[in-house]
């Protein structure tokens, strides 16, 4: 091939011709990462916390399962997730098989032990530093919970998008779920995919330029909060 | 101040979930199961405008290869499937998943190879002596490997050759299991042979050292279907708005939609939904 790998133009003609259509992909990809991570975050955040703090029989375990779940293989829990929505499968009546939500579900399914893992870790540090402070104060360990999230709220921003980068940069799980039906279940990476498989690699790796400078941009915005946060409430 | 934190965002999950709803609710669609080659060729871009004008009805294409698309319909997740090989099709509607089959269109297959020709078989009008040529000299060649409609194609050319795959197969044969454009990717960057479907091949846009090397026998004809998937085995199948698609693809109106379909000037797809032998 004889053209440059990423020709600027047809960057900037993705972003101004056919305008509606990209921005739909671009909005339907932040849409479903978004909703999924802070789905993952709801659950995960409070349920690494309690993994690192409450002590019960077969804990170990659990926790060599959640760290081993971080490799879950995005196609294997697309199969999986695709098996159960299928209308044959056992979910099959909610009717979720090729839609954003089951793309959401997948996606959640993939972050939350990326959130579970690294939150165990993160409380699990601090709680050696509190132990003594909090139990002076009479606080048991599941009291302590939400104080040590909040005050680990940093570093859990770091979780966060961890989890953000998987969910945005995955490709195997939401195909095989969502269909990549144009307009619908098409996002940024699935696009990548199919205009790839079209052979048109420049439009393909501009696609790829564009995720990234939008990944740039949030994990940005999130480094600038939490240094503004930490300055404000006296820790750096 | 934590618990505000959490709040919130439990409600804009919320508020996201519900918009995602409210946007589904007000489509009328079906789901149609089909082949990449109908969705990568841009045919269904140029085609489902009209159909939706008309009816109101939305049509959501799944672009798999032949066999995944008939089996995402024997799960009950499709309303229609529009495929491209008949013995698969006829298996579908014999095994009570389909309510009945009609043809819609024809393309052709082509084998691309590169310019280099290792195997001498550019220009020649005889599929079956090519792929003998193919098989003699071990030039490489690609297969899609995948169950797709192209695969079997290629199959039943190998078997017409009289060349037995298990028993010659070597490094020249590779299977790589993937879509029509990601197998000219794959024979484009390997200068290795494959069989394309005319319509992503015209559309490809890579095609780097490849050209056409055997196009134009009877044999590399490729035949499309349609079937409604049987509301009698999936009550949740939408028959009539699925039904109306059918019959828009088989009235003169959507015959000749297809039969305009055009890139760079070329007909991809020749309309034969009254040859009731297709």
């Amino acid at each position: 091939m004889q053209q440059d790998a990423v020709p600027i133009s047809s960057i900037l003609s993705l972003l101004t011709g056919d305008g509606g259509n990209f921005l739909g992909i671009i909005f339907l990809s932040l849409q479903v990462t978004i909703t999924a991570v802070t789905c993952a975050g709801l659950v995960g955040l409070p349920l690494g916390a309690g993994l690192a703090l409450v002590r019960f029989p077969g804990r170990t375990v659990i926790i060599v399962l959640v760290n081993t779940m971080m490799g879950f293989p995005p196609v294997v829990a697309g199969l999986a997730i695709f098996l159960l929505l299928s209308r044959s499968g056992p979910l099959g009546e909610l009717g979720l098989l090729f839609t954003p939500k089951a793309m959401m579900i997948a996606q959640f399914v993939l972050v939350l032990p990326i959130i579970v893992a690294l939150t165990r870790q993160t409380i699990e540090d601090l709680w050696t530093e509190y132990q003594d402070h909090m139990t002076s104060l009479g606080a048991g360990r599941l009291r302590s919970i939400p104080t040590l999230l909040w005050d680990a709220r940093f570093s859990l921003v770091t979780t966060l998008l961890a989890g953000l980068g998987r969910a945005s940069a995955e490709v195997g799980a939401i195909l095989i779920v969502g269909g990549n039906i144009a307009g619908f279940t098409r996002t940024m990476t699935t696009s990548i995919a199919l205009e790839t498989s079209k052979g048109d690699l420049p439009l393909a790796m501009a696609l790829g330029v564009v995720l990234m400078s939008l990944t740039l941009v949030i994990n940005s915005l999130a480094f600038g909060i939490s240094r503004v946060g930490a300055r404000f409430s006296g820790k750096s | 101040m934590l618990r505000r934190t959490f709040v919130t965002a439990a409600a804009s999950v919320l508020v996201a979930i519900g918009m995602l709803s409210a946007a589904e609710a007000q489509d009328r669609f079906i789901t149609v199961a089909s082949t990449t080659s109908t969705q990568d060729s841009g045919l269904f871009d140029a085609l489902l405008p009209a159909f939706t004008a008309k009816t109101g009805i939305t049509v959501k294409v799944i672009a798999q290869g032949t066999g995944q698309a008939l089996d995402t319909a024997r799960r009950g997740d499709a309303d229609v499937v529009f495929v491209h090989a008949k013995s698969q099709e006829l298996k579908f509607l014999e095994d009570g998943f389909g309510v009945k089959r009609y043809p819609v269109m024809y393309n052709d297959f082509v084998v691309v190879g590169p310019k280099s020709d290792p195997a001498g078989i550019a220009g020649g009008k005889d599929v079956v002596a090519a792929f003998k040529m193919i098989a003699d000299k071990k030039a490489p060649f690609v297969s899609r490997g995948d169950k797709s409609g192209t695969n079997s194609a290629e199959l039943k050319l190998w078997k017409a050759a009289d060349i037995d795959l298990p028993a010659v197969r070597g490094e020249w044969y590779r299977e790589i299991g993937q879509g029509m454009g990601a197998t000219l990717n794959t024979a484009n960057a390997m200068a290795a042979y494959t069989l394309s479907d005319r319509g992503t091949w015209i559309a490809f846009a890579n095609k780097g050292d490849l050209g056409i090397v055997v196009e134009g026998d009877k044999k590399l004809f490729n035949q499309y279907g349609v079937m409604l998937v049987n509301p009698a085995k999936f009550s949740t199948v939408k028959a009539d708005d699925g039904q109306a698609f059918i019959d828009w693809l088989v009235s003169p109106e959507g015959q000749s939609a297809i039969a305009a379909y055009r890139i760079d000037g070329q007909q991809l797809f020749f309309p034969n939904a009254n040859d009731p032998k297709a």
